[in-house]
């Protein structure tokens, strides 16, 4: 009985994750809202209708939609988790690739300014394949490599879209 | 007609036949592989026309849109996975086909059913474009913004399965929208004093960073270990039999994938299953139905791609995006510093015939391209998936970073990943936030003008009998539920509706 009421608040939470999303849309609405009041329509203002007025209408409706989708999940309503071609329901999120994933992710934006795109989006492309789960030491590095260097030529040299070419390519 | 002669004579150049030629098989390769939908595709392949001329990028665009739609279909016969809701029913029975080895008859049917409903679509956009452009110069604000309300309200109401969480969506999307300086005064507006936020959130990061971000972090949060094994299949051709069996769905499909795709009712889920059961019904061959048949592959595909056609003439004349993939179009046109909408055939007359003209080359190639090559598209079905899901974050960063050589563009597109990853968790729609995000603004503006007009009285929204009229269908649609309730109940229609996954992006 006392391990049932340990993890019933617990589980019931968990239970209505789902809330978080309403938290979400109360956090949107309170700064939506706040930042509205702050603009200054004594001036500058041409017809009747200044810049408040859509922000204050769409901070409102967030907090009710808020309301009613705790409403809504609190009646035991629960949103459908979409699936997909590569998309498993029946397992349990995998909280590590998705964190590994993000630190790929972020990785290339920190490193881009400094080591240029070659080796950031080799590292980027690597570092997802790492987390999603490819354990091939040699082919993945080389087929990154490949990929970011490739890509950068494309779009840097051929399509005329600049990409930070970093120390690496200063070389040549 | 003048126009459009002059708009092949545009689209014929080499140069712009090769970029058409890249399009589509571009847009075919992307549309293929598993997870990414059309609309991922177009907005993960931006990018590549950052650095071209208006003209040459949407022929490259028109390519990519229509082979991204079209690679959708055999991702569904072979891996009876649909990549985009569109493709959905072609899985009922192409799936069944391509088990019994009847999967290169499967292929044909898809590209003949989506080549014939494309170029009867595109040849009803160059008949009813221009017209719907003339008469919509004349309206005016109030109407514009009645319709706005009309593709909100719908793009919550038709799609998905909970009303509150598309509204929900669609609020997210607003307050995105809302980022930057206000258009008529030049207020910042949550813009923190940031100089970056100043400029507003990029439309093109909002895009890539929900359907692409989003989806690799969803997918990579439940990704199946043991993927679902390709049907390997041959050289599509068809029969006689087949043939006998196929035209006459393939040409019914635009009559009804036409209409539902220039409305704003969520593009071509509905007409694709209402195809379904029309041809279900008319099928000489009812048994075979739930096993194969090949009418029920023919007859969805063409109203696919006829509804896409009927996307275009609203997002065209309009600017109104019906779909997901016309709103990431719509963002591409804006980039350009171009806006669709009635102004658009006269101020952008040569580009608008070029791309109506593209569209024709695109499908025809489409056709002459993908048949032979088939048995290859299959294979790319094989791509071991962490590198399929690293790519597209990989391109995902590509096409963010390029828009303005800026990395807090990267991060902004990383917090909106995750907030597309939380939609995708708890059922949040992600239409909806796209086109919040592009036609909030617009709208904004609309409303604005039109209160303008009237001195601030709320009757200048509905003086005009068109704006009257748009407000009664979304009244209509609103309270839908409620009549419902009143109605004799019908009897349940005896079509499949097992495992309809629900699929976006």
């Amino acid at each position: 009985m006392t391990t049932e009421t340990e993890a019933g608040p617990k589980n019931w939470l968990r239970e209505r994750s789902e809330l978080g999303i309403c938290a979400l849309l109360v956090v949107l609405g309170v700064l939506v809202l706040t930042d509205a009041l702050r603009i200054p329509t004594d001036f500058a203002q041409r017809g009747p209708v200044g810049p408040k007025a859509v922000p204050i209408l769409v901070g409102s409706l967030l907090l009710v939609v808020a309301v009613l989708l705790a409403r809504d999940v609190l009646r035991g309503g629960r949103g459908e988790a979409e699936g997909g071609e590569d998309v498993d329901l029946t397992e349990p999120a995998d909280w590590r690739t998705v964190l590994l994933l993000c630190g790929a992710f972020l990785a290339n934006a920190a490193l881009i300014g400094v080591v240029g795109f070659p080796i950031s989006g080799a590292i980027l492309f690597w570092g997802a394949a790492y987390a999603l789960g490819s354990r091939a030491y040699v082919r993945d590095p080389l087929i990154a490599a490949g990929l970011s260097i490739l890509t950068f030529v494309v779009f840097n040299n051929l399509l005329g879209v600049p990409l930070p070419g970093g120390p690496l390519m200063e070389v040549f | 007609m003048e126009q459009l002669l002059d708009g092949f004579a545009t689209a014929l150049t080499p140069t712009h036949l090769l970029m058409a030629a890249i399009g589509v098989l571009l847009g075919t390769a992307i549309g293929v592989l598993p997870g990414i939908g059309p609309a991922m595709a177009v907005a993960l392949l931006l990018p590549v026309t950052y650095g071209m001329e208006p003209t040459g990028a949407f022929i490259m665009f028109a390519g990519i849109y229509y082979g991204g739609m079209f690679g959708g279909s055999t991702t569904s016969i072979l891996l009876n996975t649909p990549g985009e809701s569109a493709a959905v029913v072609t899985a009922f029975e192409g799936n069944p086909m391509a088990r019994q080895g009847r999967g290169a008859q499967a292929l044909a049917a898809a590209a003949i059913g989506h080549f014939t409903g494309g170029i009867i679509g595109t040849i009803l956009i160059v008949l009813l474009a221009p017209f719907v452009a003339k008469h919509a110069v004349d309206i005016g604000a109030p109407d514009l913004f009645a319709i706005m309300v009309l593709a909100f309200i719908a793009v919550t109401s038709v799609l998905g399965a909970s009303r509150i969480r598309g509204v929900a969506s669609l609020l997210i999307g607003l307050t995105i929208g809302l980022v930057g300086l206000d258009e008529m005064t030049g207020q910042q507006r949550l813009t923190f004093g940031s100089l970056h936020l100043a400029d507003g959130i990029d439309v093109i990061i909002v895009a890539v960073a929900l359907f692409a971000v989003g989806e690799a972090l969803w997918v990579a949060a439940h990704l199946r270990r043991k993927p679902f094994v390709p049907i390997p299949v041959g050289r599509p051709w068809l029969a006689k039999a087949d043939l006998k069996r196929t035209w006459k769905p393939w040409l019914r499909g635009p009559v009804i994938g036409f209409p539902f795709g220039a409305i704003p009712a969520g593009g071509a889920e509905i007409p694709t299953f209402l195809s379904y059961v029309t041809e279900k019904r008319l099928s000489k061959h009812k048994d075979e139905f739930g096993k194969g048949a090949i009418e029920g592959v023919a007859g969805p595909e063409s109203t696919a791609s006829a509804s896409a056609a009927g996307t275009l003439v609203t997002m065209l004349t309009l600017g109104l995006p019906t779909t997901a993939t016309a709103a990431v179009m719509l963002a591409a046109f804006q980039t350009y510093g171009i806006q669709p909408g009635p102004l658009l055939f006269q101020r952008e007359s040569g580009l608008v015939w070029a791309l109506i003209a593209s569209l024709f080359i695109g499908l025809t190639l489409l056709l002459v391209l993908n048949l032979p090559l088939a048995p290859l598209w299959a294979k790319l079905l094989r791509i071991p998936r962490p590198y399929l899901y690293a790519g597209i974050l990989f391109f995902a960063s590509v096409g963010a970073y390029a828009v303005n050589a800026d990395i807090f563009d990267l991060l902004l597109m990383f917090v909106i990943g995750l907030l597309g990853f939380g939609m995708r968790r708890y059922g949040l729609p992600v239409l909806p936030a796209i086109i919040g995000v592009i036609l909030g603004p617009a709208a904004e503006q609309q409303m604005r003008r039109s209160l303008q007009l009237s001195d601030g009285s709320l009757t200048g929204l509905v003086n005009s009998p068109m704006a009257i009229v748009v407000y009664v269908v979304i009244l209509l649609i609103v309270f839908f539920p409620l009549i419902k309730k009143f109605l004799p109940k019908p009897t349940p229609p005896a079509a499949p509706v097992e495992e309809r996954e629900k699929v976006d992006a």
